[in-house]
């Protein structure tokens, strides 16, 4: 058996009378990159709110290594949080900071790097990593989105965290955007060893350099395996993500 | 039966708001007795709490002691007893309105906007984007600003004190004519030290209920620009009617616990 570093078991969460998350069981394999995939609302970014814990559901257990995290007391958590990277929707980049204050915040708090040399020696870094040399001193408003995205990529990855978890990171960028962000994420995941799990609609790519596909639908994972045995599902919803991305323009 | 459901669902809502504002406050004062303490974050907020306030506390306390005197000067004039007027003044002034006007400047400059600036980062995922990054929000955005609000409010209460009393004398000296030398020597006379800390020491309640109201507000946030401006306006009407009755349940404790 794999090395597993999330597991999820029979997760349940729910907003009011609204259920979300009905069971969800899922295996995130250490090194690899896990794409979930699922029509908009049905609860992707719920499923890595919870594994992150800044969500807690009703039901359920989610195991980071052998800690069941839903136990976990609030201090607790952060500790266990210190080993994974988020990249949000919308970046989430705080906007009374600057780019390098924005990057530097986790390398201060999580890490206690007080040496001033040493912090900008890394965000350098990891600015050239994410390809946005130089931006140092620039605000997030005054960033395009792509920009926004990829200094949220620089600063999720800036603790060297195991796993990172990517919420839609190529929602609303164009072809080339997306493309150049999917090609960060098989860089941190291939470069720099870590675990990505990634929430995408962009099927082709995902098919593409995924390890893992998961497919959330009615509140369950419906299919959890290889690209390749995606495509010959016979699953009626995975079949038309599949047939609906790959279709020629105008072919009904 | 509509009625009392709506209003069933009111009180249910209310203690609910409540329980969870107590919570949150207990784990504000959790996290103000434990270091690391952020100096720098706190001299900023001290900054644009305090000095960026004291212009518009020295003119509202200013005026309110110009109108306190007018109407002092009014009534015990009919006594044949106006050069009190200045005792009347320091006392109100130092004991209520400077404490309590104060507080509603600051809440109406600065609660709202600590309001909203949390308000917003919540809806934009900031707020949720500190906690994955293993930092509590609280603890870096909400103990910062009452540790500044703790210092500010007496500070600018005690600066209230001066400025109203000046106003009173200003008006008692200029329009009503009343002789400086008794309406000083009546408002030392009658004004005791008590007189000044009590209201200090009400101003730093203040701080505090002030701040974590608005915070509380803030990190609850829900919705996009709407949900900011709702937050935002709840959390001033609360912290306004809170600070009245926390002024009237501490004016009961002085006098009648303390004699003062």
């Amino acid at each position: 058996m794999e090395n597993i570093i999330v597991k999820v078991r029979d997760l349940h969460k729910s907003f009011r009378d609204i259920k979300v998350l009905e069971g969800v069981n899922i295996d995130i394999e250490e090194g690899k990159v896990t794409t979930i995939i699922g029509k908009s609302g049905t609860g992707k970014s719920v499923l890595l709110k919870n594994i992150i814990g800044i969500m807690k559901p009703e039901k359920g257990e989610i195991f980071f290594k052998d800690i069941d995290i839903t136990k976990l007391s609030d201090h607790k958590l952060l500790e266990i949080r210190k080993n994974i990277g988020y990249l949000f929707q919308d970046a989430a980049l705080f906007d009374f900071m600057n780019v390098e204050e924005n990057i530097t915040f986790p390398l201060v708090e999580q890490l206690g790097i007080k040496d001033g040399k040493l912090l900008k020696e890394r965000v350098g870094k990891l600015l050239e990593l994410v390809e946005l040399p130089g931006i140092e001193k620039k605000f997030p408003s005054e960033l395009s989105g792509g920009m926004r995205k990829r200094v949220g990529l620089a600063r999720a990855i800036a603790v060297e965290p195991k796993i990172v978890l990517f919420d839609e990171p190529t929602t609303g960028l164009d072809p080339i955007l997306a493309e150049s962000i999917n090609t960060l994420i098989m860089k941190v995941n291939k470069e720099l060893g870590m675990t990505c799990v990634v929430i995408s609609h962009d099927i082709a790519s995902t098919f593409r350099r995924a390890d893992k596909v998961a497919l959330l639908y009615d509140g369950t994972i419906q299919f959890f395996g290889e690209p390749a045995k995606a495509v010959i599902s016979d699953h009626p919803v995975l079949k038309q993500f599949i047939s609906n991305s790959f279709r020629p323009l105008g072919k009904e | 039966m509509i009625f009392f459901e709506k209003i069933g669902n009111f009180l249910i809502r209310a203690f609910n708001d409540v329980s969870k504002y107590i919570a949150f406050t207990y784990q504000c004062l959790f996290y103000m007795f434990a270091p690391p303490y952020r100096f720098g974050q706190v001299a900023d907020h001290t900054e644009r709490i305090g000095i960026q306030s004291i212009v518009i506390v020295a003119l509202s306390t200013f005026t309110t002691g110009m109108i306190l005197s007018l109407q002092l000067i009014n009534i015990m004039r009919l006594f044949g007893a106006e050069s009190f007027a200045g005792a009347g003044v320091a006392i109100s002034m130092s004991r209520e309105l400077a404490p309590v006007i104060t507080a509603i400047v600051l809440i109406a400059k600065n609660g709202s906007s600590m309001t909203a600036e949390i308000g917003s980062m919540k809806v934009t995922e900031q707020i949720d984007a500190m906690e994955t990054m293993a930092v509590s929000p609280v603890r870096y955005l909400v103990i910062p600003r009452i540790f500044a609000s703790l210092m500010v409010f007496p500070a600018l209460t005690a600066l209230a004190n001066v400025v109203g009393i000046y106003g009173g004398y200003f008006v008692a000296n200029t329009s009503a004519m009343i002789n400086s030398t008794s309406y000083m020597h009546t408002m030392y006379f009658w004004v005791d030290p008590e007189d000044i800390w009590t209201g200090l020491v009400k101003a730093f309640f203040f701080g505090f209920i002030v701040t974590t109201i608005c915070c509380y507000h803030g990190l609850k946030t829900k919705g996009g620009a709407k949900g900011v401006g709702e937050a935002t306006t709840t959390a001033v009407v609360i912290s306004t009617v809170a600070i009245l009755i926390a002024d009237y349940i501490m004016t009961y404790i002085f006098i009648n616990f303390f004699g003062l």
